[in-house]
């Protein structure tokens, strides 16, 4: 028989960094080889798994040339099993898998990333590029909400990013601690983004799907084109490579056609 | 070539088919349905002529051989990982009838065409498969394969019909396809022609003249939605689908008994005796199951009965079409098995009679 590639076979990789984020999430660090495993783009993701416990798609949060981030949310078996491991542990990976950020249509304009909780984790490279090549863009804007201080992720780069660009955080709960800082959601800090120059602007929004919604809805209201607005999507999954029909909506397939689709797509996807 | 044989005739050519291939029909189980006294049709390796169910449609359609309930992907012991190998699975043969040799070439669409990469575990089975057709004239009582445009099927290899000649079989080949098959039949007609050269007036009277008929009309007929783009009031119209989240019970019935329904789940699982060894199973799943939609975490995009069933029906008769291209066909092949199956009688057929209704009063309003 012919041989047949199997795109289902997960290869072996060594976690080579842990750092807690929070309670319930991590940022788990591995090492990859370019030349045997496929490198990902802005806002791909991987099929992750651990034998006999099973599978689940996460998305990139950071990759340089000899390593990928995924950051990983405790919420159901596979993840609960990931938060057990430690450094030097396997997890296995499968794909890259979906499309990318265009960040090479981004060259030049004014971006502007809203990212409500682990939404920020599939966007985070982005900003890390443009952190690295800021002369890209005209003007660069990251919104962030989080429910509460303790669900603030990567504050080792947020720190970082402050120097460079404006990048709001507000909390859904305000503390002691956070006196005096934004608090409310997202959607209510749309408005001190600077829309001098609306036609030059794309907007980056990810996070769950209401959030999505009524951000995307502020920002058209100030003038923005829907086609200028990108989003990420996130659906249940169950092979990553549009066989299993977990993650239709109509007749598109969110891990191939997707998960990033302009908000003009993005809207006529009805579940 | 076209032939009339006995059914001993036809019996030997099992015998020979079977060295080299193991041959699947529908097969009658005799009180094992769903309920008392009732009996259940399923696809089966056959052996003889009387083992086959000819008259009746069979509950479930043949895609299981292809695309099992739960096939095992991967097998793990300690840190090694190994894909089975199916090498000992002698190539296939599946006598169907001709909506669901249309339904076959949907799951090649979906399996092999769909995304960025064909599917392994269903491309080799599937180069396995070769397609024989039971003749269907009448179709059945919830039939509506006419409609569907899945009525007729060339891809067969050779084609059965009992319903030529009162005591014979009438068989045609298709010579162009499996050369392989062509010997079966040439050696054993061959011979039968010699034996019988005494008896020419009879073979003459057996007329082989035959031709293979498919169904030209069902009872059920459907009017499809002649839209390029379904309007957005119609995912949430509540006179269209409202009466589903309390009739449909989520039992997946229909999901199990299409032949066209190619989801599944990848479920992870590790043996009692050994925790250290397991394996990965790829396993049928159901849009009208809970949980299809369901992320980790708690997020369901689709709550109710009534928004899954537009789910599916839109995938059927609308959704495929557009993905796949003007060209193909809906993915429905009009099988009604569906129908037949669903324990709240839903009808389907209705479904797309109502949804194409009301696309167009909508539309005069």
């Amino acid at each position: 028989m012919n041989m047949i590639k199997n795109i289902y076979i997960p290869s072996p990789h060594i976690i080579i960094d842990i750092i807690k984020e929070t309670e319930i999430e991590s940022t788990y660090k591995f090492k990859i080889d370019k030349s045997t495993f496929k490198h990902p783009s802005y806002g791909q993701f991987y099929e992750v798994s651990l034998p006999m416990i099973g599978e689940a798609p996460i998305s990139v949060s950071n990759f340089e040339d000899d390593y990928v981030d995924l950051t990983i949310r405790k919420v159901g078996t596979l993840t609960n099993a990931i938060h057990c491991l430690k450094k030097g542990d396997v997890v296995y990976l499968r794909g890259p898998y979906g499309n990318s950020f265009p960040v090479d249509l981004l060259t030049d304009r004014h971006l502007v990333i809203a990212a409500g909780g682990c939404g920020l984790s599939p966007v985070r490279s982005v900003i890390n590029y443009f952190y690295k090549n800021i002369e890209k863009l005209s003007k660069f804007e990251v919104l962030m909400g989080f429910k509460t201080i303790n669900d603030l992720l990567f504050k080792y780069d947020i720190e970082k990013w402050e120097q460079k660009f404006k990048s709001l955080i507000t909390l859904d709960q305000s503390c002691e601690l956070w006196q005096g800082k934004p608090v409310g959601l997202i959607t209510d800090y749309v408005g001190q983004v600077d829309f001098s120059d609306k036609d030059n602007m794309s907007v980056i929004i990810v996070g769950p799907p209401i959030m999505i919604k009524f951000t995307a809805e502020k920002f058209i209201a100030s003038g923005i084109k829907k086609e200028n607005i990108i989003v990420s999507l996130e659906r249940n999954m169950s092979c990553g490579v549009g066989k299993c029909g977990h993650c239709k909506i109509d007749s598109t397939y969110i891990c191939c056609d997707g998960p990033i689709f302009t908000y003009d797509q993005a809207e006529r996807l009805i579940d | 070539m076209k032939k009339n044989i006995t059914k001993e005739e036809f019996n030997k050519i099992f015998n020979l088919l079977s060295e080299y291939y193991n041959v699947y029909a529908p097969v009658k189980k005799k009180g094992d349905g769903a309920f008392s006294n009732t009996d259940i049709i399923y696809y089966e390796k056959v052996t003889n002529y009387d083992d086959i169910e000819w008259n009746e449609k069979s509950t479930y359609s043949p895609k299981d051989i292809i695309f099992p309930i739960s096939q095992t992907i991967m097998n793990f012991t300690y840190d090694q990982v190994y894909v089975p190998d199916i090498k000992s699975i002698k190539p296939i043969y599946i006598l169907m009838r001709p909506c669901d040799i249309n339904g076959i070439k949907r799951l090649d669409e979906i399996f092999l065409r769909n995304g960025v990469e064909e599917d392994f575990y269903y491309k080799r089975l599937r180069e396995k498969v070769f397609f024989a057709l039971i003749e269907c004239v009448d179709g059945f009582e919830n039939c509506f394969c006419v409609s569907m445009n899945a009525n007729k099927s060339s891809d067969w290899d050779f084609a059965i019909s009992n319903n030529k000649h009162q005591s014979l079989i009438s068989i045609e080949i298709n010579e162009v396809k499996n050369s392989k098959i062509k010997n079966i039949f040439e050696s054993l007609f061959s011979t039968n022609t010699t034996n019988n050269n005494s008896n020419n007036s009879n073979n003459s009277n057996n007329n082989d003249n035959f031709e293979i008929f498919y169904p030209e009309k069902n009872f059920k007929k459907v009017t499809l939605p002649n839209v390029e783009e379904m309007p957005s009031f119609i995912y949430t119209d509540s006179k269209l689908w409202d009466e589903y989240k309390e009739r449909c019970i989520a039992c997946g019935r229909c999901n199990t008994t299409c032949v066209t329904c190619s989801c599944f789940s990848t479920n992870d699982l590790h043996y009692d005796d050994n925790p250290n060894v397991g394996e990965r199973r790829r396993v049928w799943a159901s849009c009208h199951i809970p949980k299809f939609s369901l992320m980790a975490g708690g997020h369901d995009m689709r709550k109710d009965n009534a928004s899954r069933m537009r789910f599916k029906t839109f995938h059927k008769i609308y959704d495929y079409k557009k993905r796949f291209g003007e060209e193909k066909n809906h993915m429905c092949v009009g099988c009604g098995r569906c129908d037949d199956n669903c324990p709240e009688y839903i009808s389907f057929s209705t479904i797309i009679n109502k949804l194409s209704a009301r696309l167009i009063s909508k539309e005069k309003i």
